[in-house]
């Protein structure tokens, strides 16, 4: 059994837990505080993750910190969803406005690899218009990126997460085959299929972040059902067990259990490094460049939280945008029972997918939705009950008995931005001395169109598949974004395609937080795409000396 | 009413391959819960037993799933969610007042303790609760039904689904690593996966069935 992750940094003394080896490590070289290193990056996820590769592998001196532990998959994760809340991301946070999001297992992981090592592996392209939703659609705001570059990285991105997917994707532009065979459907997403054909709309199985054959050291997924609590296989192509290791044997730094507190700015308008709390103590990292990817709640916190006198309202905040325009997605599901057994447990939740509503605009409100199957565990399955339906008491537990013979479509829905919904900082303070994240976010009108819109499609198509019972689960949101967004213009943008901040060149952001808007797919895939990007884009510039 | 799942004992699968050994230490350390509080007075004790009772019955043909001790564990041991609503304060102190609330809400309407009063009084009292219809001093600023929400509910339902128990009654398969599933398609059953009793007939098949579910 392995010591406990929380207790103390395992990226320590010239090694790092080789997480696919019970007790193994690999190598690390490591930097001193006191040796400027070319570059920091806060936040070790979809957008860390591959940015520390990148740079390694390019030849910069980089050091990864996450506030997070460094999990051992194999030794560390139990079958168990109480358990494995260890991880997320459940310091205190506090939550308001007129929809106040449920912050935690749904949108926030604290772990080497982030939000990834408990995401759902739902691995989705935009659509190409959404990079100009403001020029070509109506709404929101455009893209400083190139949707035929970003179809490169999206390729790139999928093979590099060795993506388990249909052999023809029914939407969008034309995409190189997937790396690794579509999974098998379980009862969940069975139905799905069935409900699309009826309705005369495509479905597809899922491209997702799990492998379906044997691929370097990770083994075929074994369909255990507990994806959103970490995998304890190393099946999922978590950034923990893909650009992590990479970027180790590339050369880079990670500091585990290693929370940032600071950005340090020097008297030329620079930044110098980070202060960051590991071992009880307080240190100070010295550092040419500082990346900031710890998604769309830490990383405005940390920008906020590292004003100066000459930055009274943050750092890369010219703009008045660090904190603003967050956007969640509508994650609002539809539920029924069936007369067969479903056991929609089984295998990874999110089987099969429709993204019609994304591509068809005959609608009357902006952006668009998606829908997969679903499979919530116990613990998720009472609160759904609970929150949508009022349940406690017998009724309760007569409805919880059904569970193997529920189904269930539940939506990934675009938000809009909107700068009313935001993150400040509140008055109290973390166990680091940091005052911690309000979240304030409320529900436009074009939202809660697009919401009744999805529920009363998937509604019609688990009615096609004759389930019965069926009832809305009608607050529920997942995925964040928005927050530092990027942009053409210093005054409407916080960075730039680069995801360079306008007021401080050698600050950098560049995660979830960068997405001007959202769109109506699982975000993760888009976000890894970027940071390869990015990570690409400053070896150009640092070529050109224009670092 | 009849077990859905009968003889059905994930606890069963505990040496198979469906389960790995950090999961056995967890759900080892979830059974051995310590059953006296750590952080309720024992008047609040009381108090939060019976809500326990009225939120999640339990059958009186089993060891009861020991609700209580689950909720004062989670505050006593700091876990937290990840977010607070403004208008709510910390959970200690949320379950603190919000107990004071019902009791005194209880001693109101009926002249006696909460843990005294009939499960229909009880069950009122909830109601109100749930519906944002309970006032008084005792609350202070926090409104009932944000308390009901997002601390009674979650509190005690998320602990009574995380136990083997109800597991059971609900036929979930419960832990699976690293065996996982192989029969995955529309009524396809694992050999390690509970069997269901069809009302009537199938009940004695499944009962044999569920006892060799490992």
């Amino acid at each position: 059994m392995s010591s406990d992750p929380f207790a103390h940094p395992r990226a320590t003394n010239g090694r790092a837990p080789d997480v696919f080896k019970r007790g193994g490590w690999v190598p690390m070289r490591q930097f001193s505080d006191a040796e400027a290193v070319d570059f920091v990056v806060v936040g070790t996820g979809a957008g860390g993750g591959p940015l520390l590769a990148g740079l390694a592998e390019g030849g910069f001196s980089v050091v990864g910190f996450d506030a997070g532990p460094y999990f051992r998959p194999l030794e560390d994760f139990a079958s168990d969803e109480l358990e494995q809340e260890k991880l997320y991301w459940t310091d205190e946070r506090v939550v308001d406005g007129a929809n106040p999001i449920t912050m935690g297992g749904k949108n926030s992981g604290k772990a080497v690899g982030g939000s990834t090592v408990h995401f759902a592996m739902v691995s989705l392209r935009f659509r190409p218009e959404w990079f100009k939703s403001r020029s070509v659609l109506g709404y929101g705001a455009d893209w400083p990126l190139d949707w035929r570059e970003m179809w490169d990285y999206y390729t790139r991105a999928e093979q590099a997460l060795s993506i388990s997917g249909p052999l023809s994707y029914p939407w969008g532009p034309k995409r190189p085959r997937y790396p690794c065979r579509a999974h098998e459907l379980n009862g969940a997403a069975q139905l799905l299929a069935r409900g699309a054909e009826a309705m005369g709309i495509k479905w597809t199985p899922t491209p997702l972040a799990t492998v379906s054959a044997p691929h370097g050291r990770s083994p075929p997924c074994v369909y255990r059902g507990f994806c959103r609590f970490g995998c304890s296989t190393n099946a999922k192509q978590s950034q923990l067990v893909t650009f992590i290791p990479r970027a180790l044997r590339a050369g880079a730094e990670i500091r585990d259990l290693a929370m940032v507190g600071r950005i340090e700015m020097g008297p030329d308008g620079r930044v110098t490094g980070v202060h960051y709390h590991r071992g009880g103590h307080w240190h100070f990292q010295k550092a040419r460049n500082v990346i900031v990817a710890g998604y769309a709640i830490e990383t405005p916190r940390l920008l906020l939280a590292s004003a100066t006198d000459r930055y009274p309202d943050g750092l890369a905040n010219s703009s008045g945008l660090v904190g603003k325009n967050l956007m969640t997605q509508s994650n609002q599901a539809v539920f029924g029972l069936m007369q067969q057994e479903v056991r929609w447990n089984k295998g990874p939740p999110s089987l099969a997918i429709t993204e019609h509503w994304n591509y068809d605009d005959r609608k009357d409100f902006a952006g668009g939705y998606c829908w997969m199957a679903q499979g919530p565990l116990p613990v998720e399955w009472v609160t759904i009950q609970t929150s949508s339906r009022g349940l406690w008491g017998h009724a309760l537990r007569d409805e919880m008995e059904k569970y193997n013979h529920q189904v269930g479509l539940k939506m990934v829905g675009e938000m809009l931005p909107d700068e009313r919904n935001r993150v400040t900082l509140a008055d109290e303070k973390d166990r680091y001395g940091l005052r911690v994240a309000r979240v304030t976010y409320g529900w436009g009108d074009n939202d809660k169109a697009l919401i009744e819109h999805a529920l009363g499609q998937m509604q019609t198509s688990l009615e096609a598949v004759g389930a019965t019972d069926i009832f809305r689960q009608e607050d529920d949101t997942n995925h964040l974004a928005g927050t530092a967004r990027m942009g053409d213009d210093p005054a409407m943008s916080v960075v730039n395609a680069d995801c360079r901040s306008w007021d401080i060149p050698n600050l950098w952001v560049c995660d979830g937080s960068i997405f001007p808007t959202t769109g109506g797919v699982n975000p993760s895939l888009t976000i890894t795409s970027i940071a390869m990007r990015t990570a690409d884009r400053i070896r150009t510039l640092a070529a050109r000396g224009e670092l | 009413m009849a077990d859905r799942y009968p003889s059905y004992d994930v606890l069963a699968k505990r040496w198979t391959e469906s389960w790995n050994e950090v999961t056995r230490k967890v759900i080892d350390r979830r059974l051995a819960v310590p059953r006296e509080p750590r952080f309720f007075s024992a008047t609040e004790w009381r108090t939060l037993g019976a809500l326990c009772d009225r939120i999640l019955p339990q059958p009186k043909d089993r060891a009861p799933v020991p609700l209580p001790a689950y909720v004062d564990q989670k505050i006593a041991n700091g876990r937290l969610d990840g977010y607070r609503y403004a208008k709510l304060p910390q959970q200690d102190e949320a379950w603190r007042q919000g107990l004071a609330g019902l009791e005194a809400a209880s001693q109101e309407a009926h002249g006696g303790s909460f843990h005294t009063l009939s499960a229909e009084q009880q069950d009122g009292l909830l109601h109100c609760m749930q519906h944002g219809e309970l006032t008084g001093a005792a609350w202070g600023d926090m409104p009932c039904k944000l308390f009901f929400e997002h601390r009674v509910i979650p509190d005690i339902t998320h602990a009574y689904y995380a136990h083997p128990t109800a597991w059971n009654e609900i036929g979930f398969g419960g832990p699976a690593s690293p065996r996982g599933y192989v029969r995955m398609g529309l009524d396809r059953r694992d050999p390690w996966e509970a069997v269901e009793a069809a009302p009537g007939k199938e009940e004695t098949q499944a009962r044999r069935k569920n006892s060799h579910v490992v």
